[in-house]
């Protein structure tokens, strides 16, 4: 087969399974209600404070959520040795990296879609700059996020505790990216910088950490 | 070999000694900083070390990509073990000096947080490692030290747009060490890198017995089933 049927079977795979499921996108929802609420409560901004605050709050509540997503990404493939059938078939294996980073991405991005309001409502936001220019952090971020995340879901299968070493491994790798989204997210909701910099830095770190994936994965697909 | 090792394990503990007494007494005092400018003597040299280390790890770990060599696999294991060390003295020398020059302990500035985050990567690096149940994990290791390479610079261009506060480097343009001073930093670093590759030899050739002893224990159940 060749690559983008590959892809797209996976992804649809994937896309209905979790229709059907929810599984991930409830835990990722509540999550990230908690984290508004808890830091709603325990700050309760000004909505002066809050545009300078709510970058970094709204990119953490996301990429703790997004861990959950990313957890399951490969689990589910465990039950049945679906994996290894996989990995005995003919078939490439950077179609099914990038339909599964493609999988976490529409995952990830509904989840921001929705808590977006929220976040609104509970700190009182208004962007000062222009506002549009979030969706492009929204989604540069977010695939920074997954695509080494989806990666490294893979790497953490081989471990000990898994649904712990994601988050080891991924973290220290990612905060260049975290700091990108935060300070673009401040910049735009401040107004008093261009976040033109944050977001080239971000197409950056998404552009050279999708290659390495792209070059790497199958060497850890493959590996036992 | 053996002898080798018994005569670097001499010269690195007089270089050692030699390197105490000069950053404590034979170096010139710093004129608005006082003595504890000393502690640069431990801090600087434990730097570079640390950067050298990271960087076999790096090209040890490329090596094994390539060519799949036990070797390269324990050197790129040994040289960020021992590289985590010489890390952790930096980030704890770091503070001590700060604090009272400063006036902080901590700021983001762009060589603090890139030491920050090499420190966090080959962490995270010894964990995986340890936590590893896969029979490559050797392959799993270098395949993070490849990203952890990868993130270096841009975690640099990340920090790069601030002011940095740390002094300029003293190697290069920065030319006002006194070379007094610039004598005693290059003999702390010459006792650093001997101890640096004492304690990577040593721990290179605990790893290779280990995996001689697990290979070998894995023959012997091999070879008698029933016991």
């Amino acid at each position: 087969m060749s690559f983008f049927p590959i892809t797209r079977a996976t992804l649809m795979k994937d896309v209905r399974l979790e229709w059907r499921s929810k599984d991930a996108i409830n835990a990722m929802l509540f999550f990230s209600l908690l984290v508004v609420v808890i830091f709603s409560f325990s700050f309760d901004p000004t909505a002066e404070e809050s545009r300078r605050i709510a970058g970094g709050l709204v990119w953490v509540a996301f990429l703790f959520a997004a861990i959950v997503a990313l957890n399951q990404t490969w689990a589910r493939e465990l039950r049945n040795q679906v994996l290894d059938a996989y990995r005995v078939s003919p078939a490439p294996a950077n179609p099914l990296f990038l339909a599964k980073a493609f999988g976490n991405l529409i995952f990830v991005m509904v989840l921001e879609a929705l808590m977006t309001p929220l976040f609104i409502v509970f700190y009182k936001l208004r962007a000062l700059g222009p506002g549009w220019e979030l969706i492009p952090v929204a989604l540069l971020g977010t695939w920074a996020l997954v695509v080494n995340g989806t990666f490294f879901a893979a790497v953490s299968l081989r471990t000990r505790s898994r649904e712990i070493m994601l988050p080891l491994l991924l973290f220290p790798l990612s905060i260049p990216a975290l700091l990108a989204m935060v300070n673009a997210t401040t910049a735009i909701l401040t107004g008093e910088q261009s976040p033109q910099f944050w977001i080239a830095l971000l197409l950056a770190y998404d552009v050279v950490f999708t290659v390495a994936c792209l070059l790497l994965f199958e060497t850890v697909l493959e590996a036992e | 070999m053996k002898r080798g090792f018994s005569i670097l394990a001499v010269v690195t503990a007089l270089l050692l000694s030699f390197a105490l007494y000069e950053a404590l007494i034979g170096a010139p005092t710093e004129r608005t900083m006082g003595d504890v400018q000393r502690i640069f003597y431990y801090h600087v040299p434990s730097a570079w070390t640390a950067f050298l280390l990271f960087l076999i790890n790096f090209v040890a770990s490329v090596v094994y990509l390539v060519r799949r060599s036990a070797e390269a696999d324990i050197v790129a294991l040994v040289s960020a073990e021992v590289g985590v060390v010489f890390c952790t003295v930096v980030l704890i020398t770091g503070p001590i000096w700060a604090r009272p020059v400063w006036g902080i302990w901590w700021t983001w500035d762009i060589r603090l947080t890139l030491t920050l985050v090499l420190w966090l990567i080959y962490v995270s690096y010894l964990v995986l490692r340890r936590f590893s149940t896969s029979s490559q994990t050797s392959l799993l290791a270098a395949v993070l030290a490849v990203f952890g390479a990868l993130d270096v610079p841009l975690v640099y261009f990340s920090i790069w747009f601030f002011r940095t506060q740390h002094p300029s480097p003293v190697m290069g343009d920065g030319g006002s060490l006194d070379p007094r001073m610039l004598h005693v930093l290059l003999i702390n670093w010459a006792a650093f890198l001997c101890l640096a590759w004492l304690v990577c030899w040593t721990r290179y050739r605990l790893e290779v017995l280990k995996r001689e002893v697990e290979e070998a224990q894995a023959m012997e159940s091999l070879l008698e089933p029933t016991r």
